[in-house]
């Protein structure tokens, strides 16, 4: 009985470890871009916002002060105006024991706005939201279509075409970035949303998961809608896509968290900053801001916060389309 | 009864036909051209023949990409494997929060690299980092993590005053982080993969061996391990084949331009992305190294599908 509750708790202790290691991470980013630069430069590692706040005591007025040098019994200080960022008064002498420290929880919900605007990440999300949907319904229509055939019709050099996209499917990336550039180069389609859209918009695994789908479907319904009088496009649209509606949503999940953390394609096919995506405007920002650290993490946080937030809302259906695309694929 | 035959079925193959075959075969054919001519951005000047691959062998760039890929593939597959496999069991266990600690485990999988690159180039920061921060309280300090150039054997060992050579030092410890880095994220997505492989296995097995007598450990190693291989051999090719392809991480955490000190980091995706799009911008010479890569690649997933086919039950 001890034994079987020991190793309960073994369990326990060890899964809310692995958790702690997977979002502690994120905690920390978080945590780190709602604390001031100043504060992080002092080498704040911990994940409370907490800082040292120096005020300047005199005539029972209370005025916070940066500490410039200390001398004996007087310290040089700059006086902070109202607004907290410029000085009022700068290399003032007072006795040293008008100056009391406090420490203070702040968020600075400011760094949010200031890595917003220092370079133009609106414009970054508009390019991922413009480039993402119309891949996610270029995908859709296309993926569709050529699922149904593969599945339900008969035709010459089905099988071929199809497992030619399959092993298509096995080449990575890489291999075909630099061909790639080349053709687009040729097509003048570098710096344009052509290159980050059309040669996404077929998606061989989309295809895979919809097949696989499609071939489920009974016999009976379409021998049915075809005696109704139904076309083959007619099939498609009225009695194959409405009941698929949970793989047809798998798909688009896949296609949508695939456009948005897409990096490399984008950061090869476009230079221009008006077409920049937001893993590509992040990137750059990395390196443009990378001693602060704080505006950077602000950044990070918001340009994965509208992917976490669909996975939060929709959890369970994306954990299992990766567990059955997974197990299929 | 079968539908009417006067439909046209490569009408509804044909976009995506045009897709695949305009942005995926005909650049996967190119790759094979390009690599066999002297190709600029302009197009071909002079077809050279073998002579960029019999440069490959020349390069050390190349040997040295090559090296830090299989330190990559070396580590975090079987810790990948191990770890997710483990948790897995322990998750397959457990009824309580058993769906908080999936949606949690899965955070990683659904976040961009880029920002993860950027966080955990942070974390390792020797300024402020928070890895530094928490091994402090283990006694360990100022590691210099993403600039470190000396191999983590030859840190393990010169601090308990072993001189061990250069050859045996093992991935630097920059390429160490990025091995962190890559387990850290691939390790919720395998964990729930083998979670699923673990729930198709029927109850009965247990019990009777239980009744047999059978200890967990004994139940572990001749029921679940062996049931559990299709899924070891999808999440070790998976594993495999993406780790072969690490970019981001690299680019972001130790590079551009330098691919982490002393080109410790450099893995050859980077390689290949830095001979391409770099200041060279050899192209023919890039597609070279990603055919090799391919070559590479496949001939591992051949083989693991092999070693599949042996070891089926």
């Amino acid at each position: 009985m001890l034994k079987k509750y020991f190793g309960k708790g073994f369990s326990y202790f060890m899964l809310i470890l692995c958790g702690l290691i997977m979002v502690v991470p994120f905690i920390w980013m978080v945590s780190t871009s709602l604390k001031s630069q100043t504060t992080v430069n002092k080498g704040s590692v911990g994940f409370i916002p907490i800082e040292f706040v120096n005020y300047y005591i005199h005539d029972g007025k209370k005025e916070h002060c940066e500490i410039v040098a200390k001398e004996e019994n007087l310290t040089v200080i700059n006086i902070y105006d109202k607004d907290g960022k410029t000085f009022r008064e700068s290399y003032v002498k007072v006795p040293s024991e008008e100056i009391k420290s406090s420490k203070r929880i702040k968020f600075h919900w400011d760094n949010y706005v200031e890595a917003f605007t220092k370079v133009p990440f609106g414009r970054y999300f508009l390019n991922t939201l413009i480039v993402s949907f119309s891949v996610l319904i270029g995908v859709l229509i296309t993926s569709s279509l050529a699922a149904y055939a593969f599945a339900r019709m008969r035709f010459k050099g089905r099988d071929f075409i199809f497992y030619l996209f399959i092993s298509m499917m096995m080449v990575p990336q890489p291999i075909y970035l630099i061909p790639s550039y080349f053709l687009l180069t040729k097509l003048d389609w570098i710096n344009t949303y052509q290159a980050l859209i059309v040669p996404w918009i077929a998606n061989i695994f989309s295809i895979f998961l919809l097949r696989q789908q499609f071939k489920t479907i009974p016999q009976d319904l379409f021998d049915a809608a075809v005696i109704d009088g139904c076309s083959q496009f007619g099939i498609l649209w009225r009695v194959v896509l409405p009941i698929s509606k949970p793989i047809l949503a798998t798909t688009a999940i896949f296609s949508l968290i695939g456009s948005w953390n897409s990096f490399m394609w984008p950061l090869v096919m476009t230079s221009s900053d008006n077409l920049r995506v937001l893993q590509v405007g992040l990137s750059y920002f990395a390196q443009e801001a990378s001693s602060s650290t704080s505006l950077l993490m602000a950044a990070s946080t918001f340009s994965i916060a509208p992917l976490l937030i669909l996975f939060l809302f929709a959890q369970r259906q994306i954990i299992s389309s990766f567990v059955t695309s997974g197990l299929k694929g | 009864m079968r539908t009417k035959k006067n439909y046209f079925p490569f009408g509804y193959i044909l976009p995506a036909f045009l897709i695949v075959f305009a942005f995926r075969l005909i650049p996967i054919v190119l790759s094979f051209i390009i690599s066999f001519f002297k190709w600029t951005i302009h197009g071909p000047e002079q077809f050279i023949g073998f002579q960029n691959y019999l440069k490959l062998f020349q390069d050390p760039g190349f040997w040295q990409s090559l090296l830090n890929t299989f330190y990559l593939v070396i580590f975090v597959v079987p810790s990948t494997l191990i770890l997710s496999l483990f948790f897995a069991n322990l998750l397959n266990r457990t009824k309580k929060l058993s769906s908080l600690f999936r949606t949690t485990y899965f955070i990683p999988t659904v976040t961009s690299l880029v920002a993860i690159s950027i966080l955990w180039k942070l974390i390792f920061s020797p300024q402020g980092g928070l890895m530094n921060h928490m091994l402090s309280f283990f006694g360990i300090h100022g590691l210099d993590w993403l600039s470190e150039p000396r191999g983590i054997f030859t840190l393990l060992f010169g601090s308990m005053g072993i001189d061990i050579p250069k050859a045996l030092g093992g991935p630097s410890l920059a390429l160490f982080a990025i091995i962190i880095v890559s387990v850290w994220r691939s390790l919720g997505y395998n964990t729930i993969i083998y979670l699923a492989g673990l729930q198709n296995i029927p109850e009965v097995y247990y019990e009777a061996a239980e009744i047999d007598g059978a200890s967990k450990w004994r139940q572990f190693f001749k029921i679940t391990v062996p049931l559990i291989s299709p899924t070891t051999f999808y999440v070790l090719i998976m594993t495999t084949i993406t780790t072969f392809q690490v970019f981001s991480q690299v680019y972001l955490m130790t590079g551009p331009p330098i691919g982490g000190p002393l080109g410790t980091t450099k893995v050859i995706v980077y390689y290949i992305f830095e001979t391409g799009f770099g200041e060279s911008q050899n192209l023919s010479y890039a597609s070279a190294i990603a055919l090799v890569l391919f070559i590479i690649i496949l001939s591992l997933t051949l083989l693991q599908k092999q070693l599949e086919k042996k070891v089926q039950y």
